[in-house]
């Protein structure tokens, strides 16, 4: 399957299987070929990561493999969990002519992702405001569940707005020329397609443009705690001790309506295109169907409203800060998504082809040379941002070059829960949560103390852990520890 | 468990709502209850606002994938939350006819938890049980 591991290895440790996956590298394992797969599936974890998984993401990986068109591998990352017919922290690629396209392989928040933004401040100037900083940002990042954002967008608005993303929102005033370069896609989604998005959802978009979200989302100041990599981190901007800024959000209701509308719509049509799924949630449509196209376009969109929101964030971040720090400029280091379909150019046995590379709940990790990167991390490859939770680390890695062969230039996205909700909320109190984390100098914000209980960070899995097996598997490598000191929720 | 209610299960990521009634309308209606509960607490919500949702589908289940669905945008785009739902199913012509109550979403006296951002097929079943009871479930995305 290519993947670049020497034979050896791959002969020495075939008896060494684990849960009916085979060895085939450092923190890399095969789900052999059977029944109606068409591909293998390839895992990327630790055995204690497989050990704790559930045995979902094995068989949601085989689906996956039985698809039209997949090519080289099913595959997950190292925070893989139970999705939607496709595995959290999945990545499928699919053939530009022969493959589908799956709105459950993206997800329902189109272009959730992360952006990192540097303050080169060290954590000494927050001593005495860290109250007042969160008090301030609480006062002006909407969040939460039935927050409204700043403006409400006529429709001319939003067609302008999802056919140009953050270009978008920079245009309007909210951020300046030069964040643009370092967002994915220049921060515009060519190939946006208004008109195939529902009216619902433009309606549920109208009034939530620059606001955070719930769940798992959120916008944390965080400290460099460590660096494993100086040379890159200082190229990134990363310096030990001083405060960057994180937002963790999608593409609100926008996003969740076009994920509910296609997912319908490509459940109904399976069965016309001809389509044998072994789960209906596996719902897709050949990319050259009218409703391939039409996903495509709106996706796109999606995408779009997800810069431009993450954008609108970050300008109101700028705002908070010129209060407090007047002479510091908010910088953007990077902005990327990780559940997005995109169109891309791959190497397959020698040969170049053009592959729909659906990544869910997984981040693109471009290698150093790659001509999408920006000119300022064109040498150093892609910053390849992995969010935390509350209590626990972010971090910063960056992607390699051995990371093209094993999983389309992919790593993987954050910890991944552990725990559901429904059991988070029965062992803890959000009460006790945040005054625990305040107990550690971790000040948390949010409007729902059942949030906080839900998304205690002993609810997730150890993302340490799941960093250093995509780096093992070659998916990434460290660069830097975040870790929070302020975290706003929604 | 009795005839009629409602219940959350497991699943890694997300939250499992699904309803008990003795006829498929009130299944319906317990997992409308599950799936608020997610958000909310239902009992504490004025259940004042009357808004009414007809709805017909090709399958039973994808019946309720809508009408959960609805429930869903009318939450996000008028802002309200429901606390009391009635609903008439018809399985011969897979027909929904449904009057839910509620108010205008207050994020300081329901301490709303967290958004529905979609309904999903996972786990989706409308079904009769041995014992006669129906039941319809599905997995939520928040």
């Amino acid at each position: 399957m290519g993947a670049g591991w020497p034979s050896v290895w791959w002969m020495s440790d075939m008896k060494t299987s684990l849960r009916g996956l085979l060895p085939i590298g450092d923190c890399a394992w095969q789900l052999p070929r059977t029944g109606a797969m068409r591909v293998p599936g390839v895992l990327y974890a630790s055995a204690e990561l497989v050990q704790a998984m559930d045995t979902k993401v094995f068989e949601q990986m085989a689906n996956v493999a039985t698809l039209p068109g997949i090519v080289r591998a099913s595959y997950a990352m190292p925070d893989a969990h139970w999705g939607y017919g496709f595995p959290i922290g999945g990545v499928a690629a699919f053939d530009a002519e022969a493959g589908v396209i799956s709105a459950g392989g993206v997800g329902f928040d189109i272009s959730c992702g992360v952006r990192l933004l540097h303050t080169g401040m060290p954590t000494s100037e927050l001593e005495n405001l860290r109250d007042r900083l969160a008090d301030l940002l609480q006062a002006r990042i909407p969040a939460g569940v039935g927050s409204c954002g700043r403006i409400r967008l006529s429709p001319r608005e939003m067609d302008a707005m999802l056919k140009g993303g953050a270009r978008w929102a920079v245009e309007r005033g909210w951020g300046e020329q030069e964040d643009l370069e370092h967002i994915e896609e220049r921060g515009c989604m060519a190939g946006a397609d208004p008109a195939a998005v529902s009216d619902r959802a433009k309606q549920r978009q109208r009034d939530e443009m620059g606001t955070l979200g719930s769940g798992n989302h959120y916008l944390e100041i965080q400290r460099v705690q460590r660096i494993f990599d100086e040379t890159t981190a200082a190229r990134f901007g990363l310096a030990q001790d001083e405060i960057v800024i994180s937002i963790h959000c999608g593409s609100r209701g926008l996003g969740h309506q076009i994920g509910t509308d296609y997912l319908r719509r490509m459940a109904l049509e399976a069965g016309r295109h001809g389509l044998q799924l072994p789960d209906r949630e596996l719902a897709c449509a050949p990319i050259r169907s009218a409703t391939g196209q039409a996903y495509l376009g709106a996706m796109r969109a999606g995408i779009n409203c997800a810069l431009a929101n993450r954008q609108m964030l970050t300008h109101l971040v700028r705002e908070v800060f010129a209060v407090l720090w007047p002479s510091v400029s908010v910088r953007v280091i990077y902005d990327v998504s990780h559940n997005t379909c995109k169109l891309e150019q791959h190497e397959i046995e020698g040969e170049q082809r053009l592959l729909f590379v659906h990544r869910k709940g997984a981040t693109r990790a471009l290698p150093p040379g790659h001509a999408s990167l920006p000119k300022a991390y064109r040498d150093t490859g892609q910053p390849v941002l992995i969010g935390g939770t509350m209590g626990t680390a972010s971090h910063v890695l960056v992607g390699c070059e051995s990371s093209v062969e094993r999983a389309f230039a992919s790593a993987c996205h954050g910890a991944g829960r552990a725990m559901s909700r429904h059991a988070a909320r029965k062992r803890w109190r959000g009460g006790e949560v945040r005054d625990g984390l305040a107990g550690r100098g971790i000040v948390v914000r949010s409007p729902s103390l059942r949030g906080i209980a839900e998304e205690a960070p002993e609810a997730y899995k150890d993302v340490d852990a799941v960093v250093e097996a995509a780096e093992r598997a070659g998916l990434a490598r460290r660069v830097a520890r975040l870790v929070p000191l302020i975290c706003i929720k929604g | 468990m009795s005839s009629v209610g409602w219940e959350h299960f497991h699943h890694d990521a997300d939250i499992g709502v699904r309803g008990y009634g003795k006829t498929p309308g009130e299944a319906f209606e317990q997992v409308a209850l599950a799936m608020m509960a997610v958000v909310i607490n239902p009992g504490d919500v004025r259940a004042y606002c009357p808004v009414d949702i007809s709805l017909r589908a090709s399958e039973l289940d994808m019946l309720l994938f809508d009408w959960l669905n609805e429930l869903v945008f009318i939450m996000a785009a008028r802002g309200m939350v429901f606390g009391r739902f009635d609903v008439q199913v018809d399985v011969a012509s897979i027909q929904l006819t449904a009057k839910a109550w509620g108010e205008p979403l207050q994020p300081e006296r329901h301490a709303p938890a967290v958004e529905i951002k979609g309904v999903t097929l996972t786990e989706l079943v409308v079904r009769r049980l041995a014992d006669g009871r129906w039941l319809a479930q599905c997995v939520v995305d928040v």
